[in-house]
């Protein structure tokens, strides 16, 4: 059975920076700062690596939507072992449902058996977009997915739920987002970058596609949450009981 | 204007988190119209539901497509129902984040998950980046589908209503997905999500046999048990254990942090806390700036102290 696996990933924030809220108040400062691939992307791109590599998957196509910059994301993609790389340009910042309506018109197109992508990007939180696709498409979802076994034409993904864990078998085609505990992402050897730079990268407009990514949320402001006030240091475990019960009266 | 709140239930007891959502339910519905429960399940789950005050009419979904809340025959029965409701609305725990997006798709609207405040029927305001920003985001979409914090909305009382029950016809089951099994945490104490108080261990701990130090303290408080994703990935607890952006959102009275750094991933789960208490032996720790009282020391001598202050 030859597989195809189409794996989404996106260019964010770098999770180690903390964000700084524009002066505008119309969103968060992202020129000058470090972008990287989204974590959970990079855990997709894990999965459907290792996917490969056990011979399950045959080819993977990372897709990217967003900047010429995303290009980065895709490269990176392609040095952990994507076979090729698609870019749906655009200045928009589509929203999941924009995403989710270009990446239906990618299967269409590419005709995957999976598509595995992160559970939230780190930016907005959402964590909508391979719902919506799954939605969109028909098709089973195995979602905060901590373990995937492909088998007879079907999907076992272990998901991370509320109370522990749950475990569901999905008909593939089939939608998987990534939770952290699915795997350890790699890091692209130097080789492997260098060979990422020759693979093919498609570039394309999402009315290519024939997808209207105008978002349906108007923003009308963006502002930095109440700080806290500063504490205090106790000398002991005496004082901190003490303190918690006669002065913040919570114990 | 009537609003549909899903319900979701575990082991036959409706979620706190659940409440929460019929809270933010009620915020929408009072200007206008009813408010609506949709819960899957046996009877038991339904009179639950119509119990709780503000409701008018609880929607039973009962049979085996819907007994194990599987995203895809749920998200079809939210969307052969929307029409009759301007707002669905859920909890953002697991299972309404798995089901309202898809069946957001399925209505052609952009969902606006994890809501902290209502502004009105359109306008809501949602954290962004772990919480490092709010956003305020106003729906143009014909019907809004909303996930709410619980931890930002009070849980409506489990008592006191009486709501007619009504059986729904869940849309033909397709055989896209079956459930498996579930492998549940077994614990006494309080659900994190819920918990007065929680402690909390992470990578400070060193180890499974070490986290087990926080039990004394943490049956002496009525405390649940929280971790960082470090002590989770090195396996000292199970992954329901972690609180943070990718984990629970929780905003107890006390929250006592420690061996935990403090990085932003697990500040955003847990930075609404009333009270926040942090024991680290590092004075540099990020969580020092977060924290109402900072205890600079060894943990491993700190535990034993403050079971004894606490008598």
């Amino acid at each position: 059975m030859s597989m195809k696996v189409l794996v989404p990933v996106k260019r964010v924030i770098d999770f180690n920076i903390k964000p700084r809220v524009k002066a505008d108040g119309m969103g968060v400062e992202t020129a000058g700062v470090k972008m990287s691939m989204n974590p959970f992307d990079e855990i997709a791109v894990e999965e459907a690596v290792r996917l490969k590599e056990k011979g399950v998957a045959t080819e993977i196509v990372a897709v990217s939507i967003g900047v010429q910059q995303s290009q980065d994301t895709l490269r990176t993609a392609l040095a952990m072992g994507a076979d090729r790389a698609i870019l749906v340009l655009t200045d928009v910042a589509v929203e999941p449902l924009g995403v989710a309506k270009v990446l239906k018109a990618l299967v269409a197109k590419e005709s995957p058996d999976l598509v595995i992508l992160g559970k939230q990007a780190i930016d907005d939180d959402m964590n909508a977009t391979g719902q919506m696709l799954a939605g969109l498409l028909g098709w089973a979802q195995g979602t905060f997915a901590s373990r995937i076994e492909i088998a007879d034409g079907r999907a076992a993904v272990t998901r991370e739920i509320d109370g522990g864990l749950e475990t569901v078998s999905l008909a593939l085609p089939a939608i998987v987002t990534a939770d952290l505990r699915l795997n350890e992402p790699r890091y692209a050897s130097l080789p492997n970058i260098m060979k990422a730079r020759k693979k093919p990268l498609e570039t394309l407009a999402p009315a290519d596609l024939g997808v209207d990514v105008t978002p349906r949320l108007t923003i009308v402001s963006v502002a930095e949450p109440p700080a806290r006030k500063a504490g205090v240091k106790v000398a002991s475990a005496e004082d901190l009981v003490a303190r918690l019960r006669n002065e913040a009266k919570v114990i | 204007m009537t609003v549909l709140v899903f319900l979701d239930h575990e082991s036959g007891t409706i979620r706190q988190a659940s409440r929460s959502a019929v809270t933010a339910a009620l915020e929408l519905g009072k200007s206008a119209g009813d408010v609506h429960a949709l819960v899957t399940g046996d009877a038991a789950v339904a009179d639950a539901a119509a119990k709780i005050p503000g409701i008018a009419k609880v929607l039973r979904a009962a049979g085996a497509a819907v007994a194990h809340e599987l995203a895809e025959p749920l998200a079809a029965l939210i969307a052969d129902l929307a029409p009759s409701y301007s707002h669905i609305v859920a909890a953002a725990g697991a299972t309404g984040k798995n089901v309202l997006p898809r069946a957001a798709a399925l209505l052609d609207v952009q969902p606006i998950p994890d809501v902290v405040s209502i502004i009105d029927a359109e306008t809501f305001v949602r954290p962004i980046y772990a919480g490092s920003a709010l956003a305020t985001v106003k729906s143009a979409d014909a019907y809004k589908v909303v996930t709410v914090r619980a931890s930002s909305f009070d849980p409506a009382p489990a008592e006191g209503g009486s709501a007619v029950v009504e059986q729904v016809t869940v849309p033909d089951g397709s055989a896209l997905s079956e459930f498996v099994s579930i492998e549940l945490s077994k614990s006494e104490r309080p659900e994190l999500e819920s918990a007065r108080v929680i402690v909390s261990g992470g990578r400070g701990l060193q180890n499974q046999e070490n986290f087990k130090l926080l039990d004394p303290l943490a049956d002496r408080l009525g405390a649940a048990i929280g971790a960082s994703r470090a002590a989770v990935d090195a396996g000292f607890v199970p992954n329901d254990y972690q609180v943070g952006q990718t984990g629970k959102i929780v905003a107890p009275d006390l929250y006592i942090a420690i061996g935990i750094s403090g990085a932003i991933q697990h500040l955003a789960g847990m930075k609404d806390s009333k009270v926040i208490v942090a024991i680290n032996k590092d004075p540099e720790a990020p969580i020092f700036q977060v924290a109402d009282y900072g205890l600079v020391a060894d943990l491993f001598e700190v535990l034993p102290q403050l079971e004894a202050a606490l008598g």
